[in-house]
């Protein structure tokens, strides 16, 4: 079936629109395949609002008379109300963004026909990879290596072309690893601490089920790991009767009689539909202005959002103390390993490595450890907050992340080379986007679907020089320490950039962030253009009068 | 110096509240006005606890390693001891608790309190504020307001200034008589005149109208405040109380103005709990702040719980409804509680901040504060717990203006030329008593006491520091800056003032975009200082890297290894 055989009604005028903060407009209506457009038609000086079909998250219709209203619950939660003259038009307008808002076949999908004309569809796609990294990372030359043994995705379908392995492990002995745990994820390196040359690695439960399994090649890739240091910490992100229980669906967690010299910690974390959930009702609890404080408290709280927030980030703090601090190794895994497991060891990352906090490396991390290392995007963010269809696998695991990470930002102002429009953008992005970064589930899916040969790449985007300035944090002065983050519940906040985003709080806000540009550019003018590029400095330079202005400035 | 029983314990142990692993060991000294602890490291560091600013000393049951003793200050500092002696810490208990509860005015810090200033500059810092020049920058139109020698002496109301604006079209019998039906003969007189609308905020005490009494004297003051507003046609009283509280007030004779007896008056209740809710719903937020290892649950529901943001929405509203019936419709505002120095204060205050960006200045707050808290009685000795005395006197009104002023400014960061700082700076020297501005319940105790000539005043050491309360982001042309601001009282937009009341913990980290931006400054300046220790020590050890995490959190707990069977 073609596309266009959806849409019965192609165009509808006079239609009015209702968005927040504005006053109603009329105009026309057009749906195409994958978009919404709106424009109100004046000669001069035309306003157009144009929304991607995949960025409607659901749809209501109500008759009034003869016309009809759609309200449009967008997945970047944004919410529009579309007064259409004419029941049949608003019914066949509202059925053909039900049917093309959620295309199932990838192909189909926008990102295949965005073709903006100051992109090319040839070159090099993505920032970052394995064999980067690798190349990157002297200190893992020695007892490292890149193993392609997943060439043809037949070992685990969820990884990439390429992991990184110890190097005395060789790939016969991480076959019978992989078969060892669940969706044939075998522990692989995430990365490697600059300091001390400790590893964070990762992988799914090993399958040791109700008879206690063994498997002498995934204890002898473990043994590798730590290599002769004694002792390696995993962290095992369920709670010790979960991962008990997993043993009787054939699941399970390394014993220490059979990996002696790991010590397990155990960090209960919840995931999929809880998650899913959780975000429903903070969304809910956010889009009714009328609640009174303790309504709002206990909505709040409720919704369980923010103790989410805090576990991740106790439990990426805890990584980061065995690492930095104890001086060991860690392995990370929950039970499939796609979710929170890299929502903890990227976090881990973000506060160890100054590498992963300037604009680059962020968007190289979460290339390697989200989307190559197998995070299935699709089946996660296939619906949002405002849904009413029936759960499936959709889990806001990223945009869990995405929290963190502004936690992060908020607590270290000047630590981190990105701003919030990063963060948001990137909210927005990952639920409906125009670019191919996050379609499917794996980079097996997305070399069968073509998407490097046929899309475009989101994060290339995001650092051309024209664009890349929005993106920056004017503040950022690089630091090579670890960022501990806070995780007292006084110091974590609601996100109020992205959950309440379209109320008038945002607008302050956003006035304040120009304003804290402005006065960086300013005073950037003012010290000449030896300093307009941001030049990397470090606290132990001598502070110029324009760095003690950045230093005053706060987290806008 | 009497009450110090023992004025100096070696071998104290100080302890840090997220760390309490670590602890510094020194030396604690006892002054007449201070406790000073001063650790044996080669920084020889100091720490000085103010006596008048100490709320609560305990101590706990000794243990092997020796006896613990808390400080608990009214700035929300804790500072927890441990004393080698259970002989030592039981005298430092008893003189502290003394020392911590003056009973005369003379015991407090201010009246020794000598910071080499001569005579001439004393008074000069003394007339720093001066409330006729703020009456006059109002620009009160003189054919409708003026000044009345009727308080001359406070014989007509013992706790308000003696120069009070009045419309200049009542007569002296209608003030005295107006006098006489208010509570503490607390009349109406002007708060504030909005120049843009000509509408203004007038503030009294309730009227002692019981159920039936009415005084014709105080129906026509208040005729006359609504004629000087030429444009509009009737008036608002707020009665910031809820209702049931104002109505119960009229079987002891007091209450609110029956709408029949006064012509064109709308009556408009806001609901501001009592001073006593107020006290209770503050230390359960306290509590809450001191929670020790608290989940994400623990905390929220103990902050909902506490009923405190709900208690500063209400400031909030009374300030918005003011400021938009004065600024948006023009209608002038009469308003009051019971005794008018408390929920008045505030409502009124709240309201002038929202109106005139004047009072969004340094220099502007430090006048409201003279103005609306500091003249008009509001009474900081008994609120503030000054002196020893009844502590169901005791109440965080002022906190919570200042609240309402940091929830204000984290809506609009770029409106107010001072930072989170300021407002804590504030705070602090409210309660401790170190200068005179807030010793005593009113203007004529004040005067009575002589603090003019025996006590310093705050405002200009705060003005000669004005660049460390300074908010970076605030531009007087900013759209920001300009005209009343509108604030959304949305639930959502109130926040538990971390800075405030999450002190117990090691740094202030910033908690949004309108914090002070100096915290900033202090964290990277932390930082650097945490770098340069840290490259003075080999890598191996960590003591660098543990300071840098912003509290210090253990994220290990204590079940480390458990082993499944």
């Amino acid at each position: 079936m073609e596309l266009s055989e959806h849409i019965k009604t192609a165009n509808v005028e006079d239609v009015t629109l209702r968005r927040p903060f504005h006053p109603a407009l009329r105009g026309t209506l057009c749906v195409t395949s994958h978009h919404l457009l709106f424009s109100d038609r004046k000669d001069e000086d035309s306003w157009q609002l144009l929304i991607l079909l995949r960025n409607i998250d659901a749809t209501e219709k109500r008759a009034v008379g003869s016309s009809g209203t759609i309200t449009i619950k967008c997945k970047d939660l944004l919410v529009l109300q579309l007064e259409i003259p004419g029941m049949e038009e608003c019914l066949n307008i509202a059925s053909s963004i039900e049917a093309l808002s959620a295309l199932e076949s990838v192909t189909e999908m926008y990102p295949f026909f965005y073709r903006p004309s100051h992109l090319t569809l040839h070159g090099p796609w993505g920032l970052s990879s394995t064999e980067k990294y690798y190349k990157q990372t002297e200190r893992l030359w020695d007892r490292w290596r890149v193993s392609t043994v997943n060439s043809d995705y037949s070992v685990c379908p969820s990884y990439p072309h390429a992991v990184i392995v110890p190097r005395e492990v060789d790939d016969e002995k991480l076959v019978q690893s992989a078969r060892f745990r669940q969706g044939g994820r075998f522990p692989v390196l995430s990365y490697c601490h600059h300091r001390n040359g400790m590893v964070i690695m990762r992988s799914s439960q090993p399958l040791t089920g109700a008879n206690r399994k063994r498997c002498k090649e995934d204890e002898l890739l473990l043994q590798a790991v730590i290599d002769g240091s004694l002792l390696g910490y995993i962290i095992d992100l369920r709670s010790t009767q979960q991962a008990q229980q997993a043993r009787m669906t054939g699941g399970g967690f390394e014993s220490k009689s059979c990996y002696s010299h790991w010590k397990r910690i155990h960090r209960h974390h919840e995931r999929g539909k809880v998650l899913q959930e959780s975000l429903i009702k903070l969304v809910e609890a956010c889009s009714d202005p009328s609640h009174s404080v303790d309504r709002w408290l206990s909505k709040l709280e409720n919704s369980k959002w923010l103790s989410h927030v805090h576990s991740a980030l106790s439990t990426a703090g805890l990584v980061v103390e065995c690492v930095e601090r104890d001086g060991h190794s860690v392995l990370v895994h929950g039970s499939e390993g796609t979710d929170s497991t890299l929502l903890v060891s990227s976090l881990a990352q973000l506060i160890l490595d100054p590498a992963s906090r300037t604009l680059t490396g962020f968007l190289g991390l979460l290339e390697r450890d989200w989307i190559q290392a197998g995070h299935p995007f699709q089946q996660r963010c296939a619906h949002s907050a405002y849904s009413h269809a029936r759960l499936k696998q959709e889990c806001p695991s990223f945009l869990l992340l995405l929290d963190c990470v502004w936690q992060v930002w908020r607590q270290f102002p000047l630590a981190l080379e990105f701003s919030e429009a990063l963060l948001l953008r990137l909210a927005q992005e990952v639920y409906a986007s125009n670019y191919g970064t996050f379609l499917c589930n794996n980079e097996q899916e997305r070399c069968a679907a073509g998407v490097k040969e046929n899309t475009h790449c989101l994060f290339q985007s995001l650092l051309s020089p024209d664009i890349e300035e929005q993106y920056l944090n004017p503040l950022y002065e690089p630091t090579d320490l670890a960022i501990w983050p806070s995780v007292h519940p006084q110091s974590l906040q609601l996100w109020t950039g992205l959950f309440l985003r379209w109320t008038e709080y945002a607008q302050n806000m956003e006035e304040a962030r120009e304003e804290v540009w402005s006065i960086v550019k300013e005073h950037r003018e003012r010290a000449g253009p030896d300093r307009t590029n941001n030049t990397p400095s470090t606290h132990c330079d001598t502070l110029t009068p324009f760095e003690n202005l950045m230093d005053e400035l706060t987290i806008l | 110096m009497e009450h110090i029983r023992t004025p100096k314990v070696e071998n104290v142990r100080m302890f840090d509240k997220l760390t309490p692993r670590k602890c510094m060991v020194g030396t604690l000294y006892l002054s007449s006005t201070h406790t000073i602890f001063v650790e044996n490291s080669e920084a020889r560091k100091e720490t000085w606890i103010l006596h008048s600013l100490m709320s609560n000393v305990e101590r706990l049951p000794t243990n092997p390693s020796g006896s613990p003793l808390i400080i608990r200050c009214k700035n929300f500092h804790v500072y927890r001891l441990l004393i080698p002696q259970e002989k030592d810490c039981v005298d430092v208990l008893a003189s502290l608790t003394r020392l911590s509860h003056p009973e005369r005015y003379g015991e407090l810090f201010c009246f020794s309190f000598n910071p080499n200033l001569d005579k001439e500059l004393r008074e000069k810092a003394w007339a720093f504020i001066d409330l006729k020049a703020e009456f006059i920058r109002m620009g009160i139109p003189r054919n409708l307001w003026h000044a009345t020698a009727a308080n001359h002496e406070h014989r007509l109301c013992d706790t308000y200034p003696s120069e009070l604006y009045v419309p200049k079209s009542v007569s002296p019998a209608v003030i005295v008589g107006s006098a006489k039906f208010r509570s503490r003969g607390r009349l109406p007189v002007l708060s504030y005149y909005h120049r843009d609308s000509s509408a203004s905020i007038c503030r009294s005490s309730q009227p002692l109208s019981g159920f039936s009494a009415r005084s014709s004297d105080d129906e026509q003051m208040l005729q006359a405040i609504m004629k000087s507003n030429p444009v509009s046609e009737f008036m608002y009283v707020v009665d910031t109380r809820p209702k049931l509280n104002a109505m119960a007030n009229r079987a002891a004779g007091k209450g609110y103005e029956n709408e029949d007896h006064y012509t064109n008056i709308k009556l408009q209740f806001i609901g501001i709990e009592n001073i006593h809710v107020m006290r209770n719903s503050q230390q359960k937020l306290i509590d809450v702040g001191d929670l020790v290892a608290p989940t994400m649950s623990d905390f929220l529901w103990g902050l909902e719980n506490s009923g405190w943001l709900k208690h500063i929405k209400a400031v909030l509203d009374a300030g918005v409804f003011i400021a938009k019936a004065v600024a948006e419709d023009g209608v002038s505002v009469l308003v009051h509680c019971s005794d008018g120095w408390d929920r008045t204060a505030q409502a009124c205050s709240v309201a002038s901040v929202l109106l005139d960006s004047y009072y969004r200045t340094i220099k502007g707050l430090m006048v409201l504060i003279e103005k609306d808290w500091v003249s008009f009685g509001h009474k900081f000795s008994h609120r503030y717990a000054h002196l020893d005395g009844d502590p169901k006197e005791v109440s965080p009104v002022m906190d919570q203006f200042l609240e309402c002023v940091w929830q204000l400014m984290q809506q609009f960061p770029c409106a107010f030329e001072f930072n989170e700082r300021f407002l804590i700076q504030l705070h602090t020297n409210i309660y401790s008593c170190q200068y005179g501005n807030f010793i005593g319940n009113c203007q004529k105790e004040r005067r009575d006491l002589k603090l003019q000539e025996r006590t310093h005043s705050l405002w200009p050491h705060l003005w000669e520091n004005r660049a460390e309360y300074t908010n970076p982001l605030y531009r007087n042309d900013h759209s920001q800056t300009q005209g009343v601001l509108k604030p959304l009282t949305t639930a959502y937009c109130f926040k538990f003032w971390k800075g405030m009341y999450g002190r117990a913990e090691k740094s202030v980290t910033s908690q949004s975009p309108a914090d002070c931006l100096n915290a900033v400054r202090e964290e990277s300046q932390q930082l650097e200082e945490e770098l340069s220790t840290h490259q003075e020590v080999p890598r191996e050890t960590d003591a660098g890297q543990e300071n840098c995490r912003a509290e210090g959190e253990d994220f290990r707990g204590e079940e480390e290894d458990q082993e499944v069977v």
